[in-house]
């Protein structure tokens, strides 16, 4: 720990100061969390005293944080642990936690499913996650076009494949002209919320506070989505190099790169391309690698704040925006990876509006796919994907994860547009498509959703907390007995869902039901 | 002088001063509107919902007791949607925890939205037994509705002690001191901050828990002494509450200018002198 916050400041400076340069440095308790487990493989009461002393962090609250994230440990284990996913993907590949192994929630490696993250503490800690099953086949990539081919580690490498040309544009263009090319662009966010981005560029750049925050959003914890994974492991440059044009465009003076904790090899690679973009003078502000702890709530961006600053990971109400008061209640510019790297190319003049897709579950071919909006889903499954195994038919698709909704056979012709799947009562959310054979228990499915988000709510709002509860107990009932009063309990789920809806802090808890309440009126599990 | 924002709340038009929340709107009309979480001492965490209201142009309903007034913002506080949230938020509390010495104005809140906590059928509560660690006040968390009050006034909103914390996620998160340590062991001064705001009888004076336990809690013979704590030159405003010439527990109104219902250790637990009688 002492390796990452520097020497402990003497007992005498401690107290003449009264300990404020200690609490400068609080929003580290994440960092200093993790150096301890990666040490020693849990967090021991000693230890979390010694960061609480080193932080000038009340113990109680430190204690609230730890226990807060699902990837910290608060009793003794040994140096190794074996995180098994038996989440929507993985289920469906027969994943079934092991004596001894410790299931967990979505890994992001539903194209290798089943997967597996281990973790192993020591003098030279290591995680391993399950290699790849074979290269992943991919559409007419603009965005992947470098994924693959280019060296992920060299500088050399990115620019002869076309990188840096964008960011030696946007400084001839300037930051105006910059947000401009964003505006006409129509670009929205990727993450989900599909916010304009050219918009949210412009009101950060004319923010009167500062200093501005630059925050790039690579909490990807949807089940069954892995675009910004494979896009940080294959093109990291260009994430980099994307949050180099948006600390100009923006002026911001400081970025953040916060990335799920399940990530490693995304870790190491962006920090590496960190480095070397500002050893070679590229990136003219400090830009520091975050490291997620385990929280599925922690991808929403006011939780993802408040976990920078070391807290739990418990969304703000919106107002304000992060663009008034975001990060450390500064004004804050955050997007998420895909977006980013859609900025090279508006700030190129090459954007075209594609997305791109994580098809997992029964398909031949799981993997991220490119292509424009618009595309019917049928051609993602059949076209890239290469359709179901030989002999099976659909039964189901779940379009844009645990917070999104089952289609039917009959609705994958939808095309992959916001208005058209808006129009059936679905979304494209995070771009997660999760496909399910004739053979799929859609009870089972259900009920890991349930069980998904009743583990994930981070329990601020009673709609939520209490709410997940009560629908994966009811659902539990409803799917589990022969002879349940169904109708009552179907009506029961319907009323929390429209208490979370419309009563929740934020998007988990809003979307807490909708793939449950598809489920139950899309999907035959129900008896009679 | 703040400038004066127009808003129109259930078809009434009304003037309110810029950075009122819709809340505080709300209550100058006299709509009665439910709040847990919210106290006017306290910074709003908008936590337990049952407050929220429909704002037209919002896609999900807001809090009231947060949300701040814009011009031209059209409110309505008793729409379908309003009163769904607020009974299943009742219901889904009422269902988890033991709410049963909470205000009469909350029982009369469930029975104005007809909810009916039961109908989950057999369901997890958060029920446990009672923390019992020390001899001023106790911890009884199967009332507990995460309303984070106490926490706040441990913190930054009134004591700064820090005891006290929200540990744990989803429905396993609680309020706990660091580890689950006993209080006395913990970073506790014994303010009795904590129970003045309690909304639930969660956190309660040991005087008052004996006397629930032996059957002699009453508080229709109890009596309420105005009096100024004696103890230093502050001066805080002290409530004596008192059943048959006993002091049972000590109170300070939320709008004393002096306390803001805040106390120390002494004017909230020292009152045993007063009643050592000679025989």
């Amino acid at each position: 720990m002492d390796a990452l916050l520097g020497p402990a400041e003497p007992a005498h400076h401690h107290l003449a100061y009264g300990g404020r340069i200690a609490r400068t440095q609080r929003h580290l308790l994440l960092p200093a969390l993790h150096a301890i487990q990666d040490r020693v493989g849990w967090v021991s009461r000693g230890a979390l005293e010694y960061a609480c002393r080193r932080l000038s962090i009340p113990p109680a609250e430190a204690y609230g944080v730890v226990s807060f994230y699902a990837r910290f440990a608060l009793t003794p284990r040994g140096a190794e642990t074996v995180h098994v996913c038996d989440d929507i993907v993985c289920q469906l590949a027969g994943a079934t936690p092991a004596n001894g192994a410790h299931g967990v929630n979505c890994l992001g490696l539903c194209d290798r499913a089943p997967a597996t993250l281990v973790e192993r503490a020591g003098e030279s800690p290591e995680e391993i996650q399950t290699p790849p099953i074979r290269g992943a086949r991919r559409g007419t990539s603009r965005l992947l076009r470098r994924v693959g081919v280019v060296d992920p580690e060299s500088i050399e490498s990115y620019r002869e494949q076309g990188g840096l040309v964008a960011l030696r544009k946007a400084r001839e263009l300037g930051p105006d002209r910059v947000i401009h090319a964003l505006i006409e662009s129509g670009l929205v966010g990727r993450g989900g919320a599909a916010f304009p981005t050219g918009r949210k560029w412009q009101s950060v750049a004319i923010a009167p506070v500062r200093p501005h925050y630059l925050v790039c959003n690579a909490d990807e914890s949807e089940p069954g989505t892995f675009k910004d994974r494979v896009l940080m492991e294959g093109d990291p440059f260009a994430i980099v190099e994307a949050m180099a044009i948006a600390a100009m465009s923006t002026a911001c003076e400081k970025g953040y790169i916060y990335i799920r904790a399940e990530y490693p090899l995304a870790r190491m690679r962006i920090e590496n391309a960190v480095a070397r973009m500002r050893a070679a003078g590229l990136l003219t502000i400090e830009v520091e690698v975050r490291r997620g702890a385990g929280a599925y709530i922690c991808g929403e961006e006011t939780a993802l704040f408040n976990s920078i600053e070391g807290k739990r990971g418990e969304p703000r109400n919106k107002p304000p925006f992060p663009v008034q008061a975001g990060l450390f209640g500064k004004p804050t510019l955050v997007n998420n990876v895909e977006t980013l790297v859609n900025v090279l190319d508006v700030v190129n003049g090459e954007f075209t509006d594609t997305r791109l897709f994580c098809v997992s579950g029964n398909v031949l071919q799981p993997g991220v796919y490119e292509v424009p909006m618009g595309t019917p889903l049928r051609s993602v499954l059949i076209d890239h994907a290469g359709g179901l195994p030989p002999g099976r038919t659909l039964q189901a698709v779940l379009l844009g994860g645990a917070a999104g909704s089952f289609l039917t056979p009959a609705q994958v012709d939808v095309p992959l547009s916001f208005d058209a799947t808006r129009a059936i009562g679905a979304t494209l959310g995070s771009g997660a498509v999760i496909v399910f054979d004739d053979s799929a228990d859609m009870k089972r499915a259900l009920l890991r959703i349930a069980r998904f988000f009743r583990d994930e709510s981070c329990g601020q709002c009673v709609p939520c907390r209490v709410g997940t509860k009560r629908q994966e107990e009811i659902l539990e009932r409803l799917l589990g007995s022969p002879n349940g009063d169904s109708r009552a309990d179907v009506m029961l789920l319907s009323d929390i869902a429209q208490a979370m809806r419309d009563a929740s802090i934020c998007g988990l808890g809003q979307t807490a039901a909708s793939a449950i309440g598809s489920g139950l009126t899309q999907l035959k599990v129900l008896n009679g | 002088m703040a400038e004066m924002v127009g808003v129109l709340i259930d078809g009434h038009a009304i003037d309110v001063a810029e950075g009122s929340t819709i809340l505080e709107a709300c209550r100058f009309l006299q709509i009665e509107t439910p709040t847990l979480c919210q106290l006017d001492t306290l910074t709003p965490v908008n936590a337990c919902r049952v407050c929220v209201v429909e704002l037209e142009g919002s896609r999900v309903l807001v809090p009231a007791c947060s949300r701040k007034v814009e011009a031209g913002m059209k409110i309505r506080t008793d729409s379908d949607r309003v009163r769904h949230s607020r009974r299943v938020v009742l219901e889904l509390l009422g269902s988890s925890v033991d709410m049963s010495l909470t205000s009469q104005q909350v029982h009369r809140w469930m029975d104005a939205y007809g909810a009916r906590p039961d109908k989950f059928g057999d369901v997890a509560t958060v029920a446990q037994p009672v923390k019992i660690d020390n001899d001023l006040y106790v911890r009884d968390y199967s009332r507990c509705i995460l309303c984070y009050k106490c926490v706040e006034a441990c913190g930054v909103d009134a004591q700064n002690t820090f005891a006290l914390g929200v540990a744990g996620r989803g429905f396993e998160a609680h309020i706990s001191t660091e580890f689950d340590t006993p209080l006395p062991d913990s970073a506790c001064v014994y303010c009795g901050n904590c129970i003045g705001v309690c909304p639930t009888g969660a956190l309660m004076f040991k005087s008052e828990h004996d006397m629930r336990a032996a059957g002699t809690w009453d508080e229709a013979r109890q009596t309420v002494t105005e009096t100024v704590c004696p103890y230093c030159g502050v001066g805080c405003m002290l409530e004596l509450r008192v059943q048959d010439n006993t002091i049972v527990k000590v109170t300070s109104p939320l709008d004393s200018s002096v306390t803001s219902g805040h106390l120390c250790v002494k004017g909230r637990f020292g009152f045993q002198f007063v009643q050592r009688r000679r025989h």
